[in-house]
């Protein structure tokens, strides 16, 4: 069950002809891909792309209904292996991922796909996380398509383009035998627009087609010497197929006068900032009239020299705008121009950074620069442009930097692997200090505060892998965390099984939050939910034991801080060879709140006996030394001042989000801190026996208090 | 919508350069930030306008900061305008913050400017993991966004938006749509707000009352939302008479024996000390009090306000109710206790509870209460304390409100009376005693520093382990107090180490500070 539910929205992906679509550009894409006629379509979940992977799931039935095959593929390069059915049948397919850490995983199988090229349309729909709020490393995916030979379209952020590209690309790819790769950046993902819909087509050659009549053709699979070939291929045949259709099709556009002694030429993902910027500058209207020619590139590779060349023919300077490094599109407009002898200069990464967002403050300063140095007329008297330095440079504002404190993400209130970290946290102070090899997911948070837990991370499910060189241990031994989606995605083999296999020393912890949680709470093969579609339970304790594990430890309930802290400190200390496997688990809290909450409300409201958990603190037992939050960082434990002048420092409450985990109750004993925390056990619509037992106890201890009341002195504090 | 035509007295340099309304929202991952954004969307759509969304949550959904950001525009003779993905500083109509310091952090995006931004901020906190795990006192200080907010929104819609949704039954963001709709900066009706919440179909009753609430309290100042809110407050009496003689008499020996700035402060250590204790502890208290007022009036204490008296009372008092096993046992089974959760909870009739205790009493806690001989005789005794210890120390669960649990509660908190002459308090007193005395030395030398030497106190908080830190720092810090009282900045550098004792270990490093001030020397 995913985070977020698509359940309503992909209603719309039923559309016809002529109506008028109304979304986010992920449920666009998703329309495009059926109104493109697909066959299959696969992928592994990532933002920015995790949406996408969301809405297919939740479209089952609509993608049932016109027979197209969907997967949620184990991993990017189970995703781009599964294009390979596009290789010998004429099945269009499309399979989507986060990217460049996606591409990374699956750059073998795309490689070997590219090589070999493919008969039916085949298209990476590709999530490129860069910029800000981008949670990976900052590279292009345009070296994947450069060095693999696919073509890379790049739409302008516009819902009506976008969906146009994904029918076009898939022609694209069929025209030329070569997979595409459409590239979406973190905004336009999440971007709300419309469109006017086409039907959804089903399509003509379906997989039984292709599975009850199998072709093969030995020249396109990569040995030698047809691996030679391809490489002919490729440059002789499928290149100039590419550019025809390209060029043909018009897939890149031209806005702005035909003359000009300038240009701009413009990744597609640029344009609507490009527009901004150049209407600060006055030199365009809000409705992209630019006075600047513009040439914009839907399809940021294979360059088109003709286009290129026609647009630079008769001007002075072209300026590059393309995000990010190295600047492939300005060497490549370079050669474009040089070998043709063509006098336009070109600019680029010289007036515009060459890393980072391209913002339009960005954009619009690089363009004022390359106007300053080519024409500056057009820039006419320079009109006020935005402006805030002015306002950054007050006093008061300057002051704010040193108040407004970071807010580093972290784990969600009542998360199971909170208590994992606080337990890891003590062992450290048992034990010292241990090298931890982190991994992707949740978990990661560990490296922040308050954990400041984990020295690595390197890549999905290479938790355990990145502690390969640290097997052979006198000392302390190593850490590896890996969640159970890293877990599924490679880590059972790449990590685990390589530690069986190398006899390593160190310890190996998984956690199991029973779903990809970091991704949006999508099910993976352990997950405990029954699912319709998939086959889910299949406990990692069995994975692990199957590929030869012999120190296995569960713990079923990572809240029980105790447990936790005492197999931890176990698997560091014990005497057993070879490595020491922690499953911890349970149940994303997100989820189950997401599960549960419905469930509660109506046993309540149907007067059914319902125990709600939640935690408090007692204020006058508190002295506000804050070590619990030190071992939580709970979104719903927090700190408070008391309206007590004895009293410096503030301390600490629990407000009305806390669920109930237990894990400050379990913390503050385990790590013997303070009697403060207490549990609230709420009874809704208890039994008689509950009301009179309560009835009972508390006539008794209501004449206790009252006998002990009167025997004190009070002394009225005012 | 603004005409940002651009008059060049040269010839034009473009035609229209209308732009679209701009608005951010910055919120953290969970307050809604993305109902409100489709919310807004929506808005301008029902009117015809082209409306685009972008965001971006990647790992910001997990209570970091995320922001949103909405663009809208008239299309022109069918052709839609093209519309930014991101906000660009200097050119935000209107900025939308679901927490107070998040507005601050807008403002150092720079999208908040004094030409054009409508600011609208929840003044209420949400505090970040740093200000919450900091060892002691670690809240940002709001008053600096305060201060910026003055100087850099054009207009400002500011209040508890959060408090004002929870009373109304709903979440934040249907108040912070309604603060949007009584800003005026959008060009739609009330009715058209009203309409995009119904359209959404879940719990649109609470969600239009609270933006109705909220619409009402963002045309109101700050002054008439509280005279509308408050009920008249009766001026309050300047103390209350104590009901039992004997506490009356302890308050009239106060009342005489102290100046008027001291004895507010030294009643609340009186209360807490007798609460603590009884009658005779707090004739204790005050005798050390007075002890030290006589100190601070021999040593001219009048020129510094007794500043080292009132500093003593509120110390002492804090000293002498020190954290034992009693105290907590006696806290857990009060009457008021109880009622305190009740509300907290939000009680009703046909709900009952019950709490569940997390305590963990080590072998330490158990010799505390023991008489001191005795006490003293076990701890010497490694391998009989060793045994014991493991057979005590351990996690318990302790259900408060089951009669067995309360009883024994009922029985440690009745200890009080053996108290005295307990371990524990035998120590506590002999650390206090050579506290006070460090103190009076101080003092005598140096006023300031005799000063800052009562407030070292503060290091001593908690319990077991934090406790135990606690003692060390104090003890570390007060050493060096003495090695240093004849400088004349000792009491600025007692004030230093006392703040980075507080902080040691997170972020602050005691030992470098020594060394540092050593080096001096």
């Amino acid at each position: 069950m995913a985070e977020r539910s698509f359940a309503k929205e992909v209603e719309h992906l039923r559309l016809g002809e002529g109506e008028v679509f109304k979304g986010e550009a992920i449920l666009a894409i998703t329309k495009g891909l059926l109104q493109s006629g697909v066959s299959y379509v696969g992928g592994y979940q990532g933002s920015p792309i995790s949406h996408l992977m969301d809405v297919l799931s939740d479209a089952q039935d609509i993608l049932g209904e016109l027979g197209v095959n969907f997967q949620s593929s184990a991993s990017e390069a189970t995703a781009a292996a599964m294009l390979s059915a596009s290789v010998n049948y004429p099945l269009r397919g499309a399979v989507a991922w986060k990217s460049t850490v996606g591409t990374n995983v699956a750059s073998d199988a795309l490689a070997n796909l590219a090589s070999g090229g493919v008969t039916g349309g085949a298209m990476v729909i590709i999530g490129e996380d860069y910029g800000e709020g981008s949670s990976i490393m900052q590279e292009r995916t345009h070296a994947f398509a450069m060095k693999s030979q696919m073509w890379l379209l790049d739409p302008r952020p516009d819902h009506a383009r976008i969906v146009d590209l994904i029918e076009k690309g898939f022609q694209l790819s069929e025209a030329s035998n070569t997979p595409v790769m459409l590239e979406v950046r973190v905004r336009t993902c999440h971007m709300h627009g419309s469109f006017v819909a086409k039907d959804n087509v089903r399509p003509e050659f379906s997989i039984d087609d292709a599975l009850n009549n199998p072709t093969r053709e030995l020249d396109r699979i990569v040995l030698p010497p047809a691996a030679y070939e391809h490489e002919q291929e490729k440059i002789k045949q499928r290149l100039p197929a590419a550019i025809d259709f390209i060029r043909d099709n018009k897939l890149n556009e031209w806005f702005g006068p035909e003359d000009g002694k300038v240009g701009i030429v413009v990744q597609g993902g640029m344009y609507n900032n490009v527009i901004r910027a150049l209407q600060y500058l006055g030199l365009s209207d809000a409705y992209g009239n630019t006075r600047i020619p513009m040439y914009v590139m839907n399809v940021t590779y294979p360059m088109i020299d003709s286009e290129i060349e026609d647009f630079a023919r008769d001007k002075d300077a072209v300026l590059m705008v393309e995000e990010g490094q190295p600047e492939y599109l300005e060497q490549s407009l370079n050669t474009v121009l040089r070998r043709k002898h063509h006098k336009a200069r070109i600019f680029g990464k010289d007036v515009l950074p060459m890393g980072g967002d391209y913002s339009v403050a960005a954009i619009m300063e690089g363009l004022e620069q390359f106007l300053e140095a080519t024409e500056p007329q057009l820039l006419g008297n320079r009109p006020p442009r935005p402006d805030a330095s002015d306002v950054l440079a007050m006093p008061s504002v300057e002051k704010l930097k040193e108040v407004v404190p970071a807010r580093p993400p972290g784990l969600c209130t009542g998360c199971p692997e909170r208590p994992i970290f606080a337990a890891m946290k003590m062992v450290n102070e048992d034990l010292g200090e241990h090298h931890v090899s982190a991994d992707i997911g949740c978990h990661l948070f560990s490296i922040l505060p308050p954990f400041n837990i984990g020295n690595t991370t390197m890549g999905f499910g290479l938790g355990g892998a990145s502690a390969s060189a640290f097997s052979r241990s006198t000392g302390k031994r190593s850490i590896a965390v890996m969640g159970d989606g890293g877990f599924w995605h490679n880590g059972l083999t790449s990590g685990i099984g390589n530690a069986i296999y190398n006899k390593h020393d160190g310890v190996f912890l998984i956690v199991d939050n029973f779903y990809s949680s970091a991704t949006g709470g999508q099910d993976i093969l352990s997950s405990r939910a029954f699912n319709k579609s998939r086959n889910t339970n299949n406990p990692i304790d069995k994975a692990v034991r199957g590929i030869g594990a012999k120190w296995v430890r569960e713990v079923d309930r990572t809240y029980d801080v105790g447990k936790m802290k005492e197999v931890l400190t176990e698997a560091l200390t014990t005497e057993e060879e070879g490595p020491k496997i922690i499953i911890a688990s349970s149940e994303c809290m997100l989820n189950k709140q997401r599960r549960e909450k419905p469930q509660i409300a109506a046993a309540v409201k149907s007067g059914k006996r319902v125990v709600k958990e939640r935690f408090g603190v007692d204020e006058d037992v508190c002295t506000g030394d804050h070590a619990c939050i030190r071992l939580s960082g709970c979104p719903s434990l927090s700190v408070k001042h008391l309206d007590d002048p004895l009293r410096d420092d503030p301390v600490a409450a629990i407000d009305n989000s806390c669920v109930g985990c237990g894990n400050c109750g379990e913390v503050s004993e385990a790590a013997v801190l303070c009697p403060s925390f207490y549990r609230a056990d709420i009874i809704q619509n208890p039994t008689w026996w509950d009301r009179f037992k309560a009835r009972a106890s508390l006539a008794l201890i209501g004449f206790l208090q009252r006998r002990r009341d009167r025997n004190r002195v009070l002394v009225e504090a005012v | 919508m603004r005409d940002e035509t651009v008059k060049l007295p040269l010839e034009r340099a473009g035609d229209a350069t209308e732009r679209p309304i701009s608005l951010a929202i910055v919120a953290m991952g969970g307050q809604g930030g993305g109902v409100l954004t489709g919310w807004i969307v929506k808005l301008a759509e029902n009117a015809g306008w082209i409306a685009q969304s972008t965001s971006v949550p990647g790992v910001a959904q997990r209570t970091g900061a995320t922001i949103y950001y909405v663009e809208m525009m008239r299309p022109q003779d069918g052709k839609s305008p093209i519309l930014a993905q991101m906000p660009t500083p200097g050119d935000v109509d209107v900025v939308i913050a679901s927490e107070f310091i998040e507005a601050g952090r807008s403002i150092l995006r720079g999208i908040v400017t004094p030409d054009r931004t409508t600011l609208i901020a929840s003044s209420h906190r949400s505090l970040a993991i740093a200000e919450k795990s900091a060892p002691g006192e670690g809240i940002a200080d709001s008053s600096a966004v305060v201060d910026a907010i003055g100087v850099t929104a054009q207009r400002q819609i500011i209040y508890d938006m959060n408090a004002l949704a929870v009373a109304n039954g709903s979440v934040i963001s249907s108040a912070m749509f309604g603060a949007l709709a009584a800003s005026g900066a959008l060009p739609f009706s009330t009715e058209e707000y009203h309409a995009v919440i119904a359209e959404g179909g879940k719990g649109v009753a609470a969600s239009i009352r609270t933006f109705d609430a909220a619409y009402a309290r963002s045309q109101q100042t700050d002054e008439e939302a509280k005279e509308a809110l408050e009920e008249p407050v009766l001026v309050q009496p300047l103390a209350t008479p104590p009901t039992s003689p004997r506490a009356a008499r302890l308050v009239e020996r106060l009342e005489q024996g102290l100046r008027p700035q001291i004895a507010t402060m030294a009643r609340l250590g009186l209360s807490k000390v007798v609460d603590f204790q009884d009658a005779e502890y707090g004739a204790e208290y005050l005798d050390i009090v007075e002890d030290l007022f006589r100190l601070d009036t021999e040593l001219g204490g009048e020129a510094h306000d007794f500043e080292l008296t009132l500093a003593g009372a509120k110390y002492v008092a804090n000293a002498m109710a020190y954290d034992d096993v009693v105290r907590v046992a006696d806290l857990k089974t009060r009457a008021a206790r109880r009622g305190r959760i009740a509300d907290e909870i939000g009680l009703s009739d046909d709900t009952i509870f019950h709490t569940t205790e997390y305590m963990h009493p080590r072998m330490e806690e158990v010799v505390g209460l023991m008489p001191a001989g005795l006490g003293r005789w076990l701890q010497n005794r490694e391998g009989l304390y060793g045994w014991l210890d493991r057979r005590v120390s351990k996690g318990r669960r302790v259900r408060t409100y089951s009669p067995g649990w309360f009883l024994m509660l009922y029985f440690v908190a009745g200890m009080r009376g053996m108290r005295r002459s307990s371990l524990r308090h035998q120590e506590e007193i002999d650390h206090r005693d050579a506290w006070l005395a460090l103190v009076r030395d101080m003092a005598t030398r140096n006023y300031a520093l005799g000063v800052e030497t009562v407030k070292c106190r503060r290091l001593i908080k908690g319990y077991s382990d934090t406790h135990a830190r606690g003692l060390s720092k104090f003890a570390r810090v007060t050493n060096e107090i003495e090695r240093f009282a004849e400088r004349d900045d000792a009491a600025e550098w007692a004030k230093r180490l006392r703040e980075t004792a507080i902080r040691d270990g997170e972020g602050g490093d005691l030992d470098g500070l020594i060394k540092t001030i050593r080096s001096f020397e």
